[in-house]
């Protein structure tokens, strides 16, 4: 076998570590969403399914304090099927070492539901809805800065 | 040349446990800190230039000769809010010993969220608004806070990342000073 000069050994080793130096943890994941049948006529529900990472929290979508940040989650209008509620999971008042009183948060699994009703122009056929769901986590020590999952969820419009 | 390659692989295999070790404790959650034990040994502040809320210019290497305790924070971070009535607490006993904390805030909305939070808290040392360069010259603040002590040659003498104790910010600081 050919034998590997420094520069690859130390080549190797910087793309080693920069990599697990950049990695931000994950702290809420989303399961991919199901394909979702769009009927001719009534509303249809696109759930969203999250789970937050132990110890950590996501401030709820209508907090207990004026500085922060909400869940909020938020739909694309270009897609053939208009939102007409937002259902937030029920939040959890709950106390932490840097707070003075209980702030509503969003912990564990928890569900987002949008109801949504047909657009007049909507065209039969596949489709995606975009979305962005936005949420700023901290756990008892330390919080991570506000950040967004985009949201891609595909339709087959009948 | 070889050789030369050869002699720089510890110092590469060094930092790359290193940072590994950064990012794993940053992704557990947990607070971690960091003390430069031999002061030859600690690494430069990078420096920056960033205008307070009176827009007038506040550069770290102005303030070399001095402690300086550098905290990025936001609004919307509870620990980091803990923090703050210490760090003026600190500005109070220490400022006249050679001693300044100042303030970086991440807030997204700049002055708007921070100028009333700062008129609210009585912030007695210099805050400005950050950048994502000055962001990157610190590694990313991937979470809040995060505390640089910095020695009077300028110097990361300890860095601290989560809430950490009041006593143990005291002792470095009161360490740096003597």
């Amino acid at each position: 076998m050919k034998k590997k000069s420094a520069s690859f050994w130390i080549s190797a080793l910087a793309a080693l570590a920069l990599p697990l130096s950049a990695q931000a943890p994950q702290i809420l994941s989303l399961q991919e969403p199901q394909k979702v049948a769009v009927p001719r006529q009534g509303e249809v529900q696109v759930p969203l399914k999250l789970s937050m990472r132990p110890g950590y929290h996501a401030n709820s979508d209508k907090p207990s304090e004026d500085y922060l940040i909400p869940l909020r989650l938020t739909w694309d209008p270009k897609a053939p099927l208009e939102p007409v509620e937002i259902v937030y999971p029920k939040a959890k008042l709950e106390k932490f070492e840097f707070a003075e009183k209980p702030i509503s948060v969003v912990d564990g699994d928890f569900e987002i539901i949008t109801r949504f009703r047909r657009t007049p122009n909507a065209m039969p056929g596949p489709a995606f809805l975009s979305g962005k769901l936005r949420y700023q986590a901290c756990n008892d020590k330390m919080c991570y800065p506000p950040r967004t999952i985009d949201i891609k969820v595909p339709l087959l419009v009948q | 040349m070889h050789r030369l390659l050869m002699s720089l692989a510890p110092l590469v295999l060094a930092s790359s446990l290193w940072l590994a070790g950064c990012a794993s404790q940053l992704s557990k959650g947990e607070p971690s800190s960091r003390r430069g034990a031999d002061a030859s040994a600690r690494k430069a502040a990078p420096d920056f230039e960033l205008k307070d809320m009176n827009g007038k210019t506040i550069r770290l290497s102005d303030y070399r000769g001095q402690v300086v305790l550098l905290n990025f924070w936001a609004t919307w971070c509870g620990p980091c809010k803990i923090e703050i009535p210490w760090f003026v607490e600190f500005q109070r006993t220490y400022k006249d010993r050679g001693f300044t904390v100042i303030g970086v805030s991440v807030d997204e909305d700049g002055w708007e969220a921070v100028r009333p939070f700062l008129a609210s808290r009585q912030v007695n040392y210099p805050v400005v608004i950050s950048t994502m360069e000055v962001e990157q010259k610190y590694g990313g603040v991937e979470a809040l806070p995060v505390s640089f002590l910095i020695d009077r040659e300028g110097r990361i003498a300890s860095t601290h990342v989560g809430l950490v104790t009041k006593k143990t910010y005291e002792e470095e600081i009161r360490q740096l000073l003597d």
